[in-house]
């Protein structure tokens, strides 16, 4: 167990590091656009008022209340103390709401609609593509240029296609949204029905799009397992074929557990403006609804929110993975 | 070099993929040969019209008709004037008079037409239908009339001076004129967009900018990766340590994070079509780092690099005569890559709003955005949005095929 501490303790140094250092780019580039956010939300609010002296202590007011009259660095530390007890100000274009109360909601929906489906679709790709590996012929040669096409469709444009086809033409999916327009979130049989409809649409582009590319990965690993030399020595001497297939997808499934690490910022990039096309109520739609309105508070709040959720499933991969794979075992107890 | 060429055109799949990014690539720049022009200009002043030839009306009257007689015209004339609210309507009016349903097909449009012309009677008054309901039921009778008793159209000018109609033309229903007669005609093989443009005027163009997009954000990240992953690689010690923990942050943080922000920070009014491939090639090194390092670790303590450095070759020396050809391939499929990824990356920051500034020059990201904004998918104006989602696959799938396609001719071991 000593070994496995070394190894977590690492991972956590590592991760808190990686949060600090996006946690300071996410302050620093939103706040170097050179357009003025108080005079954005001065051009809605004071609309109609024509003496200067009253805009003058509006706006005033304004940088008082979003702290932008205090030095860049003190406005750094007070955000990273208050973003520490997960308060994230005052929204710029919804003001006075916070921004705690933009996104909190948006960050269940993401996290119900794109965890759920990134697993599914990386589970079903690796079957997929172990299968190719092992069966080849028709299989493989049908699976394989589909795969690679499908992975090059990007996520929002198979949503799209979707939404035309299967709500926009067939009429047996809701276009938009994250349940009917007409019903209040509530626990009631015909809410939860709702939900479910439109979670259909999202769920499965989703899916559908990381497969291919983990259908071909899990291949090429097959592949390359199955030609490896302690195959053919288990051939020689006699081990039964599901015993070696047993070997073989273990070990080309280790690379494909990482492979889901690093691929998975952009899994989610793609995921979230999947989103978008079917208006559902998660971040990706609050982070287009933040740029339009040039709302910083809620585009870095929404950004480091993805981040430390990406962060979070990279370190549970690197956890699991510590665990599955021997090498990680052997190399803690030298 | 030629010998490697040859054997990287006897894989199937680079062959495949190079000719369809070949064939995408010369129809983008052929076409504006055939169809030149503005790009950008608004042809139509309604959007999202439907693809097709649109023929001048005004001109068309002045063209001398001919006489033919197509069979079944005048079903196919009437069939077009029911429509679906129409059919329902007639069905709903024979309902009332007692017809029993199981005989009243709306889809027939002749033995509707049929039914209807024996059984309604303006001067029925069925129990508990409103005046106004029973005037549409008069008018749509009428409709139908014409419709079937065909008769001419009678068209008129003004005249300027008392303002009385005098009659220019008289169009019967047997008259056609051929569509290249028509002086002023148009035709849109994609419809236009929310903004009245030729749509596949546009998408040409904005192919050729999104791939120009890609090749300068491909360039850029593959010379970034390939610098710091020879430098790591080759030099080692606490130039490795450094470039590995940025290349490791980048990889974790996601670069699509980091692009929303960057492009967010630089504002709209800075963001070019080069900027934005700019931004994109500065945030997508850290692939080609990572394995450019790792294939240079492996090359570093080869014989021939160590008998290089004994002979007092330069650092640079070394790099370009005995490490770069080996991983030459690699870093050309990391390019191929890195062309595809920034081409999406670029039509995903645009959906986000963050793309090229909008007013100059349409890309593949651009026409999405529009697309979408102007809700042409809940529409169905497929035209404003599959072609450009198609060209987007076609050229990423082009380049991915490539590159599995080096990538065999290289890595004999995923050879089939």
């Amino acid at each position: 167990m000593k070994g496995y501490r070394k190894y977590f303790g690492k991972k956590i140094v590592w991760f808190l590091l990686t949060l600090f250092i996006a946690f300071i780019l996410n302050f620093v580039l939103p706040r170097m656009m050179p357009a003025d956010p108080v005079a954005n939300i001065m051009s809605k609010t004071a609309r109609g008022i024509s003496d200067t002296a009253t805009t003058k202590a509006m706006y005033d007011n304004y940088v008082k209340v979003f702290g932008l009259d205090k030095p860049e660095i003190e406005q750094f530390f007070t955000y990273l103390k208050n973003a520490a007890r997960g308060d994230f100000g005052l929204s710029f274009s919804q003001y006075p709401r916070k921004v705690n109360d933009i996104i909190s909601n948006a960050i269940l929906w993401t996290l119900g609609l794109q965890l759920p489906a990134i697993i599914v679709g990386w589970l079903i790709g690796n079957i997929l593509g172990a299968l190719a590996a092992y069966i080849k012929k028709g299989f493989d040669k049908l699976l394989m240029p589909l795969s690679l096409f499908l992975s090059c469709v990007p996520a929002f444009g198979m949503a799209v296609i979707m939404l035309g086809i299967f709500a926009t033409k067939l009429n047996i999916a809701p276009t938009a949204g994250g349940y009917g327009y007409d019903l209040i979130p509530n626990f009631s049989w015909t809410f939860i029905k709702s939900v479910i409809a439109h979670y259909q649409l999202p769920f499965w582009s989703i899916v559908i799009i990381s497969i291919g590319g983990q259908a071909i990965g899990m291949r090429s690993m097959s592949i390359y397992e199955l030609n490896a030399d302690y195959v053919k020595y288990s051939r020689y001497l006699g081990v039964k074929d599901s015993k070696i297939v047993g070997y073989v997808f273990r070990n080309a499934m280790l690379p494909q557990v990482t492979g889901l690490a690093l691929s998975l910022g952009t899994m989610v990039g793609g995921a979230l403006v999947a989103e978008i096309i079917f208006s559902y109520p998660g971040l990706g739609t609050t982070l287009l609804s933040a740029v339009t309105s040039s709302d910083y508070p809620v585009l870095s709040a929404t950004t480091l929110i993805i981040t430390l959720m990406v962060l979070i499933a990279s370190f549970t991969i690197d956890i699991i993975y510590g665990f599955i794979d021997p090498r990680v075992k052997a190399a803690q107890f030298d | 070099m030629k010998n490697t060429i040859r054997q990287v055109f006897h894989s199937p799949k680079f062959v495949v993929g190079f000719s369809i990014f070949v064939l995408v690539l010369l129809s983008l720049f052929i076409y504006p040969l055939f169809v030149p022009g503005n790009p950008l200009q608004m042809v139509g002043l309604s959007s999202f019209s439907e693809p097709g030839t649109y023929v001048s009306v005004y001109d068309a009257i002045d063209s001398e008709p001919d006489i033919m007689k197509l069979p079944e015209a005048d079903a196919k004339r009437l069939a077009d004037k029911l429509n679906e609210e129409d059919r329902a309507a007639m069905k709903e009016w024979l309902l009332l008079i007692g017809i029993p349903e199981a005989d009243i097909d709306t889809t027939d449009t002749k033995s509707l037409l049929k039914l209807w012309e024996e059984k309604y009677d303006p001067s029925l008054k069925p129990a508990g239908m409103t005046m106004a309901k029973r005037n549409y039921y008069k008018r749509l009778n009428t409709n139908l009339e014409q419709a079937l008793n065909a008769s001419e159209v009678v068209i008129a000018t003004e005249n300027a001076e008392t303002g009385a109609l005098e009659e220019a033309k008289v169009v019967t229903d047997t008259d056609y004129i051929n569509t290249k007669d028509v002086i002023n005609s148009i035709t849109l093989p994609l419809g236009t967009d929310n903004f009245g443009r030729d749509t596949l005027k546009e998408l040409v163009s904005a192919a050729k900018t999104s791939i120009m997009i890609g090749l300068i954000a491909g360039s850029i990240a593959t010379f970034i990766g390939l610098s710091t992953g020879l430098l790591a690689g080759y030099i080692g010690g606490w130039v490795d340590e450094l470039i590995l923990f940025i290349t490791n942050l980048f990889t974790v943080i996601p670069g699509f994070i980091i692009l929303i922000l960057v492009s967010y920070g630089i504002g709209q009014e800075n963001r070019g079509a080069t900027t934005c491939a700019i931004v994109i090639g500065f945030t997508s090194w850290t692939w080609t780092t990572r394995s450019v390092r790792s294939q240079v670790i492996s090359l570093r303590n080869r014989d021939h690099v160590n008998l290089s450095k004994l002979s007092g070759h330069s650092l640079l020396r070394i790099i370009l005569n005995d490490i770069l050809p080996y991983i030459a391939s690699y870093v050309v499929m990391a390019l191929i890559l890195q062309i595809s990824t920034a081409i999406l990356a670029e039509a995903q920051l645009s959906m986000l709003g963050l793309g090229p500034k909008t007013t100059e020059i349409p890309t593949l990201g651009l026409m999405m955005n529009w697309a979408m904004l102007y809700s042409a998918h809940t529409h169905g104006y497929w035209w404003a949005y599959f072609p450009v989602l198609l060209i987007i696959a076609l050229i990423s799938f082009s380049l991915n095929l490539m590159n599995t396609g080096l990538d065999q001719v290289f890595n004999p071991t995923l050879r089939d």
